[in-house]
């Protein structure tokens, strides 16, 4: 099963990748056009913002098709690398290209009066607290890759889009929900995000070791190891990232209104 | 500000420099034993269940610890509150205790990897905890240190404004 040669997918992927392709260019399309709208509403939309979203979405682009694309779906190297992309990089990058607050600038008001109702919802709360998002993301790849769910995935062409959009989606919650750059009506505390955080952190490491020492269905042992050794210091490295945002935006909360000197002294 | 918040600051001198100890003993631990000398080794067959969970709580909490510890020692610092021989005494106590529990539990009894392979193990894994123990024996020392000095420090103000 390593060498998917015989893929039932032959003629639709180059399809998939077509329409694929086009909506990650619309995707930025919109983005530019929006950002262009709202800098001569409000003030100038960062540059960096933009950035983001192009680097972010390219991310997305390349985990599925190019090179990596290619490969992932006969090297588990190369799906783990895919998945690095696809999961953490990319949702980590969109994150930080506030696309809620764009959307927000610049829908009609009716239209983001709804939007925001929507976000305020109950159920909304509920799916974006980090602890759900947690389990929806670390959870999620538990049952990837400690089920036949990854062998299964790679003989149908609906469930493999739908484990990828969910490995997407999930990690993009994931990271909406542990650094708060769009605006967030429900907000939880630095310290249960920290917890969560740390958690989630030790269980994506865990499984990494886990894929190390226990192949997924049909991986062959070499594979496993490299695979689980990208996921474990890969995800480190996003991580990584996360959690300095995180601390950079309590250490701007914590920010005090004079200095405990110049409190002496006045 | 008031008394309670110089308690609170004075205590997060303690447990900035306790985080950034074991951030910086799983760092070393890291980068010199698994990727310089490549003595430790990612995965042991004989790790337990729990091993590997403990592993993986310790690595996360480390690899968070390091970043936040460093950011409290940045508000100390702006909030003219740091109190530098508490905190380094925090980090020796933080190193060595993190170092020690790696050493005894998480090698020997959770056998999530040892510190060398062919090797005869028990001089190892003695310099190892010593040193861990040493850490922690230096790091309560500069915590009486750094107590009885704000001690004097108070007493000396009293007297001035006597």
């Amino acid at each position: 099963m390593n060498h998917h040669e015989h893929h039932i997918h032959g003629g639709l992927i180059p399809f998939v990748h077509l329409v694929l392709g086009l909506f990650l260019i619309l995707v930025i399309f919109f983005y530019l056009l929006a950002a262009n709208r709202s800098s001569r509403k409000y003030k100038k939309w960062p540059i960096h913002r933009t950035l983001f979203w192009c680097l972010g979405v390219t991310c997305i682009g390349a985990s599925i098709m190019g090179p990596v694309g290619e490969k992932a779906h006969t090297e588990f190297t190369w799906h783990m690398g895919g998945h690095l992309l696809l999961g953490m990089l990319a949702p980590f990058l969109l994150v930080l290209s506030a696309p809620v607050t764009l959307v927000l600038h610049t829908l009609p008001v009716r239209m983001a009066r709804q939007l925001s109702c929507f976000l305020r919802r109950r159920l909304t709360h509920l799916v974006s607290s980090p602890l759900a998002a947690s389990i929806l993301n670390i959870g999620g790849l538990w049952v990837l890759y400690t089920t036949s769910l990854y062998g299964s995935m790679h003989q149908s062409v609906s469930l493999y889009l739908l484990v990828h959009v969910h490995i997407f989606l999930a990690g993009y919650l994931y990271t909406a929900a542990m650094i708060y750059i769009d605006p967030v009506s429900n907000r939880f505390s630095f310290g249960h995000r920290a917890a969560v955080l740390i958690l989630s952190l030790a269980g994506h490491g865990i499984l990494s070791k886990w894929i190390y020492a226990n192949p997924p269905t049909g991986v062959p042992r070499a594979q496993a190891e490299l695979g689980g050794m990208l996921m474990y210091y890969g995800g480190d490295a996003i991580e990584l990232m996360i959690i300095f945002i995180l601390c950079l935006q309590w250490y701007k909360s914590a920010r005090p209104r004079t200095s405990m000197s110049v409190a002496y002294k006045g | 500000m008031s008394v309670h918040n110089q308690a609170n600051l004075l205590k997060r001198n303690l447990f900035s420099g306790v985080l950034f100890g074991i951030g910086l003993a799983a760092f070393i631990d890291e980068t010199v034993f698994h990727q310089l000398l490549h003595w430790h080794h990612f995965y042991d067959k004989s790790t337990t269940a729990l091993g590997l969970v403990s592993d993986g709580v310790f690595h996360a909490f480390s690899w968070f610890a390091t970043i936040a510890s460093l950011f409290m020692f940045a508000d100390l610092r702006r909030k003219s509150a740091l109190n530098f021989l508490r905190w380094l005494g925090g980090v020796f106590l933080g190193y060595g205790l993190f170092q020690l529990y790696d050493g005894t539990v998480q090698h020997k009894v959770m056998r999530i990897h040892q510190i060398r392979y062919n090797v005869d193990i028990l001089p190892y894994d003695m310099i190892w905890n010593a040193v861990a123990l040493a850490s922690v024996i230096i790091g309560f020392r500069l915590l009486s240190r750094s107590r009885s000095k704000s001690q004097q420090n108070k007493g000396n103000k009293t007297n001035e404004s006597s």
